[in-house]
């Protein structure tokens, strides 16, 4: 994610310092961190597909698993973090738009792996269930979640500075944190089927082949990395763009008043 | 002037304006009608009809709430209404309120003609004991429909393209009022053999939804329609 540093200029280059200050996404810690998620990545893999045992109900599909349960808990995590990234950008004394970026970079990466959570949890019901979809609670409340935060996104796209993008989308994201109860709640009330949690039952009793477990756990590593990895790119090519929106802006504003001095 | 009076100004103009330009009555009216109809011809058998009545009517609600809503807020945006309105320092508590409320009356209108439409098209039936029941249903429902419709419109007032967003913000939201006023109406309509009775923890989630989203919009409204600064 290595940007070449802009060809340079004859004409205000002070206007192009700060592009040319920030054309790269990665810095040592991020190439470390990508690393260190690669590793893991491979070490899931060979878990999950080699070494993990087959179940004994659901044989090879319980795999899908190794990939569903990670997919879910960074899109979770992915929400949580846009919600309260919202919050601090709101409540916070100097309104940086730092944390609007983090908050948006965060609904992004959530929604992608909630679509992934989706697509991995059709596949498995399918060969399990028999059918893609149900009409339980969590898939609905996941499913709404979804749209949402394509919502949200949405809203983000909306236009208009960035202060104001900051602001409108920070309500938008902690307005979230009100629906998201209520849907769930709503949607619970309505039906119910999804098999209970196994990793985190109410008792605390872990119920799972070791090596099962083990493979899992893995996943949540890899994954957690591969957001945070993700998070920090995304969050950094949004404050280029943002840069470069000024920076445009001020390049048309020069534009206009040499045109002016002209004529 | 206190926070409730401009509330009740607000929304006696925005009432007003619909009297007066029949927007309401000539326009959304028919159009939640006509879904009603489109709706017989998808599901065409009558008994299935009169089984699904509670939700095609709140079904129907939806898609009317969210032209009121434009329309709501057409009407602020298109002379700078709302811009002024902000610049002469009036509360947006009270701005929030006022326009519910107006939303929420014409809302309850549109319900009272889409239960009619219901028992005379589907055949569904009104029964005495449920009619506290439906009351209680409409008037929570409505409340909490208002308060969201009104938020979102806040939000997407003043931008090209809110008439395509404004359904995707909305309709994922407003999913617990249609399940909670879904079920509650069946019990109270007796769709398919259903009791009274099991209608009223409907009816709690509805008041939840309501107090939450009426408290939260009141909240997000003004910082929604400043300026940034």
């Amino acid at each position: 994610m290595t940007t070449k540093s802009m060809t340079s200029r004859t004409t205000s280059t002070d206007l192009d310092a700060p592009i040319r200050r920030r054309a790269a996404t990665g810095t040592r810690a991020t190439r470390i961190l990508g690393g260190l998620t690669m590793a893991m990545m491979g070490w899931l893999v060979a878990f999950g597909l080699g070494f993990s045992p087959a179940d004994r109900d659901q044989k090879e599909a319980v795999r899908i698993m190794y990939v569903h349960v990670p997919t879910v808990w960074l899109a979770y995590l992915a929400f949580t973090v846009t919600a309260l990234c919202s919050g601090l950008y709101l409540f916070s004394k100097k309104h940086s738009l730092g944390f609007d970026r983090f908050a948006g970079a965060s609904a992004e990466i959530g929604v992608v792996f909630m679509g992934l959570t989706l697509v991995t949890g059709m596949l498995w019901g399918k060969i399990t269930w028999g059918v893609y979809w149900e009409w339980d609670a969590r898939l609905t409340t996941t499913a709404l979640l979804f749209v949402s935060y394509v919502g949200y996104l949405a809203v983000r796209g909306l236009g208009g500075n960035h202060h104001q993008r900051a602001k409108r989308s920070a309500v938008v994201g902690l307005l979230a944190v009100i629906e998201i109860p209520l849907v769930h709640w709503s949607v619970r009330m309505w039906r119910s089927l999804h098999q209970t949690a196994t990793v985190l039952d109410t008792d605390g009793d872990i119920d799972m082949d070791g090596l099962m477990l083990f493979s899992l756990f893995v996943g949540l590593i890899a994954f957690t990395l591969l957001f945070v990895w993700l998070l920090l790119h995304r969050s950094r090519s949004m404050a280029m763009e943002d840069i470069l929106d000024d920076h445009g802006l001020d390049r048309a504003l020069d534009a206009r008043r040499a045109e002016a001095a002209i004529s | 002037m206190s926070r409730w009076r401009i509330a009740r100004l607000v929304a006696a103009k925005d009432l007003q304006i619909e009297r007066r330009s029949k927007v309401v009555t000539n326009q959304v009216l028919p159009f939640a009608a006509v879904t009603m109809v489109m709706f017989a011809f998808a599901l065409d058998a009558s008994d299935l009809l009169e089984r699904v009545a509670p939700g095609l009517v709140w079904l129907a609600t939806m898609f009317s709430l969210l032209i009121l809503v434009q329309r709501s807020f057409a009407v602020e945006a298109s002379d700078g209404a709302l811009d002024a309105l902000r610049v002469a320092g009036v509360d947006p508590v009270a701005i929030f309120w006022g326009k519910s409320i107006a939303l929420a009356v014409e809302l309850v209108v549109l319900q009272v003609v889409l239960v009619i439409v219901a028992v005379l098209l589907y055949g569904a039936e009104l029964r005495l004991g449920g009619v506290v029941l439906l009351a209680t249903t409409v008037v929570l429902a409505t409340c909490g429909l208002a308060a969201v419709g009104t938020l979102y419109g806040g939000l997407t007032a003043g931008f090209s393209g809110r008439e395509t967003l404004l359904p995707l913000l909305v309709l994922p939201v407003v999913a617990p009022v249609l399940i909670g006023a879904t079920r509650a109406m069946e019990s109270a309509l007796g769709t398919d053999g259903a009791v009274v009775s099991e209608g009223w923890p409907w009816i709690g989630l509805l008041a939840v939804f309501a107090v939450a989203f009426c408290a939260g919009g009141a909240l997000a409204f003004g910082p929604l329609i400043e300026e940034a600064t």
